[in-house]
């Protein structure tokens, strides 16, 4: 019998406790709910309503069913907290679900972030072993592969050094060498194209489609709807754990694109942010006119100001905060940054409120997204929350003369410059 | 959380290659223990041990001679307080050797049982990530110690030659006792491994029970001391039959007897009961770590 399907998923669902995922409880918790749990389920069984004692479960996803053919490229998008991740994890085997099969037919192999298992006291050459090694590979395949890593890598002189010693692009550069040159039938790929410059999100991009023209099946979960576009033909819309859309990714990504997602202020503790949060966890993020008024439409050349409200965890050496304005298709265009503006020091463990004040925004009329983050400079981003929230920008009064630029916003030009234009010559015929 | 996954790896032939299917779905209860699945995993177990290893003394001056330094010094401060002041008999046999050959079995399995308690914890990052078998992490941290063992006992075989013991044919057992060290110490890590993803309270727990444990063991002392109805008793202790057969096997002390019985069926007992409890908490181990 032959058969095409490389993953076959039904009515997949994945229940959270609440407050399954805070850390460190104490065996005392555990004892105190064991001495609890005769006395609720008395009373669930008095009261006997199950609603009731649904309400500490949330579902994670729920309900979710596709299938996805050898050889496709298939990406999965949606709002922070639709399930994307969730749903990587259980392909990866990495969590169980709650209900439902997930079938997949091939060697799996998951790419949820740059550098797994990396340890920083050994070497590059230690570490492609021990990486690639916990990634899948067998001995004699990274064995066969080694040249090709390095020297995609590029750092053949550095072989013998421990990672530590590595500057950050250094470390991502091999980390993603050995992860490119994994080799699985079916690749599942999470937002890892979100670090590094564009130069090598650009070879990390090359280095997918390459293996998607090997007739090798990928999932690729990612905020960057350009990334998708050109990747996947196509795309699935999660919302809320449910699949909310199947289909061409253009017409996916437009289903995306279409819901209205800007609000001028978030609660930040509710939403998933990605990183260790070690030292700092956002709390808030409001977004204000120039006359300090929480707004979500701002116009072009007049003030954008963000206000960040941040908890710092322990002493943070050298903090930086910043704040990402990207196109509605993922494209970073700005990037605010404290450090670059001066404000640099370290904190210390509390509350902080940050402002940012662009005095004139300069981009064109249109849609655009928001991403925090927070890190000890020079090191990964500590706590960072993609997508927080989107704002729009209308046309103003730019030049001081009329202009056509939204009409010319709708060809996807994002960023405006001023430019001054006379004659410098002119022959009369 | 009482679900699980169940893994059915099927074969199938497809356009003449192999194509392994994964079939995941929840499950509840007790899981068995997939030895088939180890056993294809075992590059990356070797992985992780040679990781263990090579991370141990990077950065440090005096490398591997830690694995020496930590028992030989514990050896003299045993030999002038307990040998000399305490003066608790150690079986006609001169103290530095009767505690030496007992300490090497002990930092075996006390370093096992910490490192593998950790192992689970420790490796967070990697677990949330990517999937094997979780089992790979507290089976290496239990068999990584063996290269300290291995120059300690060097030590031990100087000193043998030095203190006049020949090995006898008992020796042959010594192989028995070493992987009995290693069953304890990954029976008591598979439970503590588990629990400390639960409850943090076990990272502080483990020091101090490994401390308790050293003086509940016969290390300083011969378990000769001891009364022979209570022997029997002191056997439930799974490393008594274990030192006690380590230094008959070297140093002729005399034989465990009764107590390596009962040390064997407690050691086994926890080892299985571990691993079926490691394998019914791992399900949820992502998720709550």
């Amino acid at each position: 019998m032959k058969t095409d399907i490389a993953i076959r998923v039904e009515n997949l669902g994945k229940r959270y406790r609440i407050g399954q995922c805070e850390r460190h409880d104490t065996l005392r918790d555990a004892i105190t709910d064991k001495i609890k749990a005769p006395f609720c389920r008395i009373k669930d069984c008095l009261s006997s309503n199950e609603g009731n004692h649904d309400q500490s479960y949330i579902w994670a996803l729920k309900d979710v069913s596709f299938e996805i053919q050898q050889g496709e490229v298939v990406g999965v998008i949606g709002r922070n907290g639709s399930g994307k991740s969730t749903l990587l994890k259980i392909l990866s085997r990495i969590t169980i679900p709650t209900e439902g099969t997930a079938e997949i037919h091939g060697r799996i192999g998951s790419l949820l972030e740059v550098g797994t298992g990396f340890h920083p006291e050994l070497t590059g050459r230690e570490n492609i072993f021990l990486s690639g090694s916990i990634l899948g590979m067998k001995k004699y395949e990274i064995e066969d592969k080694f040249d090709d890593i390095v020297k995609f890598s590029e750092i053949e002189t550095f072989l013998d050094t421990a990672v530590k010693r590595y500057s950050s692009g250094m470390y991502v550069r091999l980390a993603f060498a050995v992860a490119a040159h994994l080799d699985p039938e079916i690749l599942l790929v999470d937002e890892v194209l979100a670090v590094g410059d564009a130069a090598f999100q650009k070879k990390c991009m090359g280095k997918i489609s390459d293996i998607s023209e090997k007739g090798r099946t990928v999932i690729f979960v990612s905020h960057n709807m350009n990334a998708v576009h050109e990747l996947c033909q196509r795309a699935i819309l999660l919302d809320k754990g449910r699949k909310r859309v199947e289909g061409s990714a253009l017409e996916v990504i437009n289903v995306y694109l279409s819901k209205d997602n800007s609000r001028s202020s978030v609660d930040l503790d509710k939403i998933p942010h990605k990183g260790k949060q070690k030292y700092a966890f956002l709390r808030k993020l409001t977004l204000l006119n120039g006359d300090h008024r929480p707004t979500t439409v701002f116009v072009m050349k007049k003030a954008f100001i963000a206000q960040i409200e941040l908890e710092c965890i322990q002493h943070m050496r050298d903090a930086e905060i910043g704040l990402t304005i990207s196109s509605r298709y993922g494209t970073a265009i700005h990037y605010l940054t404290s450090t670059w503006e001066g404000l640099r020091g370290d904190l210390e463990p509390g509350r902080y409120n940050f402002e940012v004040r662009v005095p004139e925004i300069l981009l064109f009329p249109g849609k655009y997204q928001v991403d925090l983050w927070a890190l000890r400079e020079g090191e990964d981003s500590d706590d960072i929350i993609y997508e927080v929230t989107y704002f729009d920008v209308v046309k103003g009064d730019v030049t001081g003369f009329p202009t056509t630029i939204d009409k010319y916003a709708l060809s996807g030009c994002e960023v405006y410059t001023s430019s001054s234009w006379r004659i410098i010559e002119q022959k009369a015929q | 959380m009482k679900n699980r996954m169940n893994l059915s790896t099927n074969r199938r032939s497809d356009m003449g290659e192999e194509i392994p299917i994964i079939v995941i779905k929840p499950m509840s209860g007790w899981a068995p223990i997939d030895l088939k699945e180890l056993w294809a995993y075992r590059e990356l177990l070797q992985t992780f041990i040679m990781r263990d290893i090579n991370v141990r003394y990077k950065q440090t001056a005096l490398g591997a001679a830690w694995a020496v330094i930590q028992p030989f010094f514990m050896m003299v401060v045993f030999t002038l307080f307990f040998g000399k002041l305490a003066k608790i008999p150690s079986e006609g046999i001169p103290y530095p050797i009767f505690s030496y050959a007992a300490l090497l079995p002990w930092t075996l399995f006390a370093e096992g049982l910490s490192r593998s308690t950790n192992s689970v914890v420790g490796n967070a990052n990697i677990m949330t990530k990517v999937y094997f078998p979780r089992l790979l992490l507290p089976i290496s941290g239990v068999v990584s110690p063996l290269v300290d063992f291995a120059i300690a006992f060097v030590i031990l075989l100087g000193m043998m030659l030095y203190f006049g013991f020949y090995p006898t044919e008992n020796i042959i057992w010594l192989p028995a006792f070493i992987l009995l060290a290693l069953a304890s110490s990954l029976g008591a890590g598979l439970w503590l491994s588990a629990l400390n993803v639960q409850y943090r309270d076990f990272q502080y727990t483990v020091p101090f029970l490994i401390q308790i444990w050293l003086f509940a063991s016969p290390v300083v002392y011969p378990s000769s001391l001891l009364p022979e109805p209570y022997r029997m008793i002191y056997g439930l202790n799974p490393m008594a039959g274990v030192i006690e057969g380590f230094r008959w096997t070297l140093l002729g002390t005399s034989p465990p007897g009764s107590l390596i019985v009962v040390s064997v069926v407690v050691i086994l007992a926890i080892l299985v009961s571990g691993a079926f409890y490691f394998r019914r908490m791992e399900k949820t181990f992502a998720d709550v770590v």
